[in-house]
């Protein structure tokens, strides 16, 4: 069960994995997404269900290799398996014909937003798509969004392809040569990037959608740890979002929560990659000798 | 032994059970109380007066035969008292341990009206790991029915009636979202009163597999299967999903960092072994003073793995405890509510929780970090009692003070949670959240589904969800044999 299936290296620090999992991929939609336990002594791992194949039994994870866990996960091979696999989990995004759309992804954000795309443009909508990243390398599924959108802009921060910019630049750039005709706007990515495309949107009045990756254990509502705050008070992300209404988000609230257990994340880092060069040096050695 | 009077075996003092020193316990997270040994045991068994008219098995809600278990303890038979014991109760090396005895059979115990009540439930625990060691008592799955069950929760409830449907013969399936099957024994009481590999893995696994049960984990119903799919695939249901929901007070500073519900806390802590970060992956933050409100077990369990937690960190920094780590327990009652078993207080006072009686948390105040870092709680007076007969509470206007703290946990009690009933329609809820289920059977509002344990109850006790357990795989048994109509 929860065989690695297919590995594909999309960057240095990402990773996409195609894994067994037929419970998962039979219920599955857009906006959804699984837990994954690498092993006995791991951690609860959220990560969005970024496709899914309801006939092979398979969904389609992306990662950015960011702490312990999901470096760690890095270093899987196909063949290998995960030993938990729970989900689909949250609330699919609600599709329906809008008319025209805007789908923002940022870094590895670009994954999440692409089955929500898809599925907005099945269901007849003008998709409009602005995927970006800090750089070319991060840069993710050019293609795939492509396929999916009326149109696309990429950009990136430092200019390595396609715009210069940040993808707030292009999005405002669109509300203001569109006035009144986008109907709602996706944006996935870093807290940070959801935080400032909220900024910018408001003032247009267009309801803006934001899956947030708060810290998570259960997925299932049983300890509030993912809990956000609204306007109209906290939610739990595992079960009433993981999508919410970016404008009624306590952006400030949910940067100092993600960064919580910062110390021991660094703790646990440390501690990996100096086991991980030492199993290094060893295969190293031995391949010398 | 010989024979011995009446008056003879009253003489006799109630025996204490082995337990870790109180400055040792708080330094590691292994279990508390020893056990007795077989001669502590056989001595505290010849204390009963095997009475003819037994009280105790009046307040052990699933009748345990007391007397004839302790009997067969004291005449040294144990593959006998597993045998007495295993026809009512599958789970002794856990009861033994958890069940609030003291409100129970304990309480019911004729020589508790004059001194002190035989300790049933010390003996049970014995005879309950003698079994777990020695394997004395056959499961056996009975003659097949061809008839399909499916168990939704592998806590107490659903465990209990998977092994007696199984016995009947019929074919069990156990869904459980998380990636352990246990319940609250594996995700909420913690290893230093319940072990975790040694008993509730022991227990499960060897009923598991002598029963044929099949156990699928990492199945959210709601989520990944629905009710309504069950029903087409199972002839029945039984629903035992627990009261897993936590609540939060309505007070400001509820959402700041460093504020967190029990659950999560001990999830942390017991299911993904967070006291062993970083061998384990899992993170858990203790405070260097922490207050946990509440006063029931799960408060109790939480303000003792805090304080562990302090001991192993300063441990870990080379040093005793931290100096002016400070773990309180804050109780808007007095101590005569505590709602906690006798035992779990008696030990969180030994090892140095602070109790706070008669305060309340009124606002959790942050720094400029969003991390707490005081709590303002106000003074109470007992007022009138309420409908439960319980004294209520009531606010001293101006007696408000601000206690120093870096963490604050919840333990204000839990409901069902709501995930498992998408697409179940017809399925009747209280305005608690609880299932509606009579009490006689677990009978729900829905042909072919039962409901038992915490989920109908609300939190209760993990005798009382096995007890709800075993009546419904009763009452299934019945129904799968075509005995009544709906
Ligand atoms: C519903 C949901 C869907 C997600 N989908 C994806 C996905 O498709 N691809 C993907 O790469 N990541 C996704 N994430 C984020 C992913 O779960 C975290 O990156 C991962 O848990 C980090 O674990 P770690 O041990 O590697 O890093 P840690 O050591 O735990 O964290 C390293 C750094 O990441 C930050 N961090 C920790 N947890 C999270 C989190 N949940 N979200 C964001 N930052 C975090 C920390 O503040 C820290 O700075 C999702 C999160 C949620 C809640
Ligand atoms: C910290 C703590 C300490 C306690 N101490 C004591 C004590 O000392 N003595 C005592 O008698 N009682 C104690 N209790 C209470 C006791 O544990 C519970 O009353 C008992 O476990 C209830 O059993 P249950 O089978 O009804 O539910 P649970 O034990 O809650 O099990 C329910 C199971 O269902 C699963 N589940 C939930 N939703 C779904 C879903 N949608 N799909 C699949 N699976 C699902 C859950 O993951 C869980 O495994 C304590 C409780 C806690 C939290
Ligand atoms: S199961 Fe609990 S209540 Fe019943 S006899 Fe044993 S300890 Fe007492
Ligand atoms: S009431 Fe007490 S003395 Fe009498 S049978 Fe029960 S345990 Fe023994
Ligand atoms: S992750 Fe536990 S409640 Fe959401």
């Amino acid at each position: 069960m929860y065989t690695i299936l297919e590995k594909q290296v999309l960057s240095d620090v990402t990773k996409l994995m195609v894994v067994e999992a037929p419970q998962v991929a039979r219920k599955a939609r857009a906006g959804q997404f699984i837990i994954v336990l690498m092993h006995d002594q791991g951690e609860r791992v959220p990560l969005t269900i970024a496709d899914y194949d309801r006939t092979a039994g398979t969904i389609t994870l992306i990662f950015q290799e960011v702490g312990k866990s999901t470096k760690e996960m890095g270093t899987m091979k196909v063949g290998d398996s995960f030993s938990h696999v729970v989900g689909p989990l949250g609330h699919p995004t609600d599709i329906e014909n809008y008319g025209e759309v805007i789908c923002v992804g940022g870094g590895v954000g670009i994954a999440p937003v692409y089955p929500i795309a898809r599925e907005l443009k099945e269901a007849g909508n003008h998709v409009i798509s602005i995927i970006g990243a800090r750089t070319k390398e991060l840069l993710l599924w050019e293609d795939k969004m492509r396929a999916v959108s009326d149109e696309l802009i990429v950009t990136t921060d430092d200019g390595s392809y396609g715009r210069k910019d940040l993808v707030t630049v292009p999005l405002k750039e669109i509300l203001d040569s569109r006035p009144g005709k986008i109907a709602k706007i996706w944006a996935i990515g870093p807290a940070i990037m959801m935080k400032f495309v909220a900024a910018t949107t408001k003032p247009y009045n267009v309801p803006t959608i934001v899956s947030l990756n708060t810290i998570m254990i259960d997925g299932t509502g049983m300890c509030g740890g993912c809990r956000v705050v609204l306007d109209d008070g906290a939610r739990f992300v595992c079960v009433d979002g993981p999508e919410f209404d970016a404008h009624k988000v306590d952006w400030n609230n949910l940067l100092s929560r993600l960064a919580f257990y910062r110390n021991e994340e660094q703790t646990a880092v440390q501690r990996f990659e100096k086991d991980h060069e030492c199993n290094l040096d060893r295969a190293i050695s031995n391949g010398v000798r | 032994m010989a024979q011995l009077s009446p008056k003879e075996r009253m003489k006799i003092p109630r025996q204490e059970m082995p337990v870790q020193t109180p400055e040792d316990r708080v330094q590691n997270f292994q279990e508390v109380a020893l056990g007795y040994t077989l001669e502590l045991a056989k001595r505290e068994a010849e204390r009963c007066l095997q009475c003819k008219e037994p009280h105790c098995m009046e307040g052990c809600p699933v009748e345990v035969r007391i007397p004839e278990f302790i009997k067969a303890v004291r005449d040294g038979d144990m593959a006998e008292a597993v045998k007495i014991m295993k026809d009512k109760n599958n789970l002794p090396a856990i009861c033994g341990r958890v069940c609030p005895q003291e409100v129970q059979c304990e309480s019911r115990c004729i020589l508790g009206k004059k001194g002190e009540p035989v300790a049933i439930g010390r003996i049970e625990r014995f005879v309950g790991d003698y079994e777990l060691s020695n394997k004395t008592f056959e499961l056996a799955k009975g003659p097949a029915t061809g008839k399909k069950v499916a168990i939704i929760g592998s806590g107490p409830a659903g465990i209990t009636c998977a092994v007696d449907l199984a016995r009947m013969g019929h074919e069990v399936t156990i869904f459980e979202s998380l990636h352990t099957p246990g319940g609250v024994l594996v995700y909420g009481i913690p290893e230093f009163r319940l072990p975790k590999e040694s008993v509730i893995k022991a227990e499960i696994e060897t009923a598991a597999k002598a029963l044929s049960i099949r156990i699928l984990t990492d199945y959210v119903i709601g989520r990944t299967l629905t009710i309504d799919e069950l029903q087409a695939e199972y002839d029945a249901i039984f629903l035992g999903t627990g009261a897993g929901l936590p609540m939060f007070m309505r007070i400001p500073g509820i959402n700041l960092n460093g504020v967190m519900s029990a659950n999560e806390f001990l999830t942390r802590s017991n299911l993904m072994k967070g006291y062993r970060f970083p061998e384990f992956d899992t993170p858990l933050k203790v405070g260097k003073r922490v207050a946990v409100i509440g006063a029931g077990n799960v408060a109790m369990d939480a303000a003792r793995s805090a304080l562990r937690l302090q001991s192993l960190k300063a441990g870990r920094n080379g040093d005793q405890a931290e100096p002016g780590s400070e773990v309180h327990i804050v109780y808007r009652r007095s101590s005569a509510e505590v709602p906690a078993r006798l035992e779990e207080v008696h030990h969180a006072k030994e090892e140095g929780v602070i109790f706070d009686f008669l305060t309340n948390p009124v606002e959790i105040l942050g720094d400029e970090k969003n991390a707490v870092r005081a709590m303002r709680c106000i003074r109470m007076e007992l007022g009138e009692p309420d409908q439960s007969g319980r004294r209520s509470p009531v606010p001293i206007q101006g007696s408000e003070f601000d206690m120093e703290v870096d963490e604050v946990i919840f333990a204000l009690g839990t409901s069902p949670n709501p995930l498992v009933f998408t697409n179940a329609g017809g399925l009747e809820r209280s305005k608690h959240g609880t299932v509606v289920a009579d009490q006689e059977h677990g009978r729900t509002t829905i042909k072919g589904i039962w409901a038992g344990g915490d989920v109908v109850t609300g939190a209760a006790t993990v005798i009382s969800a096995m007890g709800a357990g075993k009546r419904a795989a009763a009452d299934i048994d019945r129904y799968l044999k075509g005995e009544f109509d709906w």
